[in-house]
């Protein structure tokens, strides 16, 4: 090795930050190593490479970085191909009847860098559409005028937790004795639809105004569940406790897509 | 005929998404199909003049759009895009996906080298991918493909007008060998066909 071990692993050090979340995994970081002494991918001299993996693998422990299965596996990987480099052949002077033990390594970085390729074209195709402007649809936020409110699509359990202080507010209002309120998921769905058509978004609470009883609740928000996995309706929240929306989709037509 | 490209136009205008030329046949089932394919090739002729729109082919169906030239114009009408970005992660995902469909998890994962069961969910959750069958092996995992969403969101007409990967040879330091243009045909059990009569491996 031409470089001193330890100047390999402060050079590391240096650029860290960044290279650490880039190196998905362990592929990822190979390819780095291989780009960044620029050797040659299929002559790749296993012995630095391995180092200077290990070595990254440590700083990663160093820095309590949890290291995924799959960096330790490739680990080994390395170790079993370094080692088997070591060992003398049976007659060099002859054609090695052996597979180069790099070679199963050497295919999966080329195939994961053409994957790697194929993304940046597919990306870049992304951005030329996306320069692509079609009438006003969901892909557009709002209209210049008022600032979009910043929402993020909701979980189960927010939706779960909003839920629970219906019912909560609805334990503490006064309670009048009303015959009991039966109504199916299917038809509760229809008039929440409807109600949705007329407005396109509502309120989460809002979802519960013309509801009075528990049993009544419980299926307006089955309903719910049901109206989102039916793709019927998307639920937004602004921000990570804010108030929770309902936008009714747009309908798609599934016939182009058989 | 000028009159049935006028209506072609502003049917592709005014749809929320692209229209084939079946749907067009269909929605203009007076015309003999022969004419209806005719006024949209004049349209698409007519479109290639200097203007601000073009009419694009995606995902099998026609689209009237601004030309991306003017994309830092039409932008300012709009405070934001509500499309999500995808990450690295995702588009690498979804690089394998699309140029080897259909492809199981543990395939992609090897080809990867990490574990994509999340990446995954994300993607179908995206509506870029779903699931497409099960491969029979041993665990029959789910095989996935892209979907319609995805050639849309890329602006591909079909799989076949995916990026060749050769072109970006000069992009990376050195050639790619030549397995990922041809995918590989694997026999795809129908998602919700019999489970019985398969043979064990």
């Amino acid at each position: 090795m031409d470089e001193p071990r330890q100047l390999d692993f402060e050079s590391i050090l240096e650029d860290y930050p960044v290279r650490l979340q880039i190196f998905e995994g362990p592929l990822d970081l190979l390819l780095h190593l291989i780009k960044k002494h620029e050797v040659d991918i299929y002559d790749i001299p296993i012995a630095l490479v391995t180092q200077q993996y290990l070595d990254y693998l440590d700083l990663m422990q160093e820095l309590d970085l949890e290291v995924a299965g799959e960096f330790l596996v490739m680990a080994a990987t390395l170790i079993h191909i370094k080692s088997r480099t070591l060992l003398p052949r049976p007659d060099p002077t002859q054609e090695d009847p052996e597979e180069d033990p790099r070679e199963a390594l050497v295919r999966r970085l080329l195939e994961h860098q053409k994957f790697k390729a194929a993304a940046e074209l597919l990306h870049e195709r992304e951005i030329q559409r996306g320069a692509q402007w079609g009438r006003p649809d969901g892909r557009v936020a709002d209209i210049v005028g008022e600032a979009p409110e910043p929402e993020i699509e909701v979980d189960l359990f927010s939706l779960m937790a909003a839920f629970r202080q219906v019912l909560e507010r609805a334990r503490q209002r006064p309670q009048v004795p009303l015959p009991p309120e039966q109504i199916s998921i299917e038809t509760r769905i229809a008039q929440l639809l409807a109600r949705l058509s007329e407005t396109e978004a509502c309120g989460f609470e809002q979802l519960f105004e013309d509801v009075e009883t528990r049993g009544g609740m419980i299926v307006t928000f089955l309903a719910l569940l049901e109206m989102i996995r039916m793709r019927k309706v998307r639920v937004f929240q602004q921000g990570n406790f804010g108030p929770i929306r309902v936008y009714r989709r747009a309908p798609m037509s599934e016939s182009a897509n058989a | 005929m000028s009159e049935l490209k006028a209506i072609i136009e502003a049917l592709i205008f005014a749809s929320p998404e692209p229209v084939t030329l079946k749907a067009l046949q269909k929605l203009l089932d007076t015309e003999p199909p022969e004419d209806v394919k005719a006024a949209v090739e004049a349209l698409k002729q007519d479109y290639d003049r200097p203007g601000g729109l073009q009419v694009v082919e995606v995902a099998g169906g026609f689209e009237i759009v601004t030309r991306p030239e003017l994309h830092e114009w039409v932008r300012r009408l709009f405070h934001e895009r509500t499309t999500q970005k995808l990450s690295v992660a995702a588009l690498e995902t979804l690089a394998v996906v699309a140029y080897r469909q259909p492809v199981t998890g543990p395939e992609i994962t090897e080809i990867r080298g990490v574990n994509t069961a999340g990446v995954l969910s994300t993607l179908v959750e995206r509506r870029m991918i779903k699931v497409v069958g099960r491969k029979q092996v041993v665990g029959r995992p789910f095989l996935y493909g892209t979907t319609r969403e995805f050639l849309e969101r890329f602006g591909l007409n079909d799989l076949s007008d995916l990026p060749k990967v050769e072109d970006a040879s000069e992009l990376l330091g050195f050639d790619l060998p030549d397995t990922i243009s041809t995918p590989t045909p694997q026999t795809a059990l129908p998602f919700d066909g019999s489970d019985g009569g398969e043979s064990v491996h």
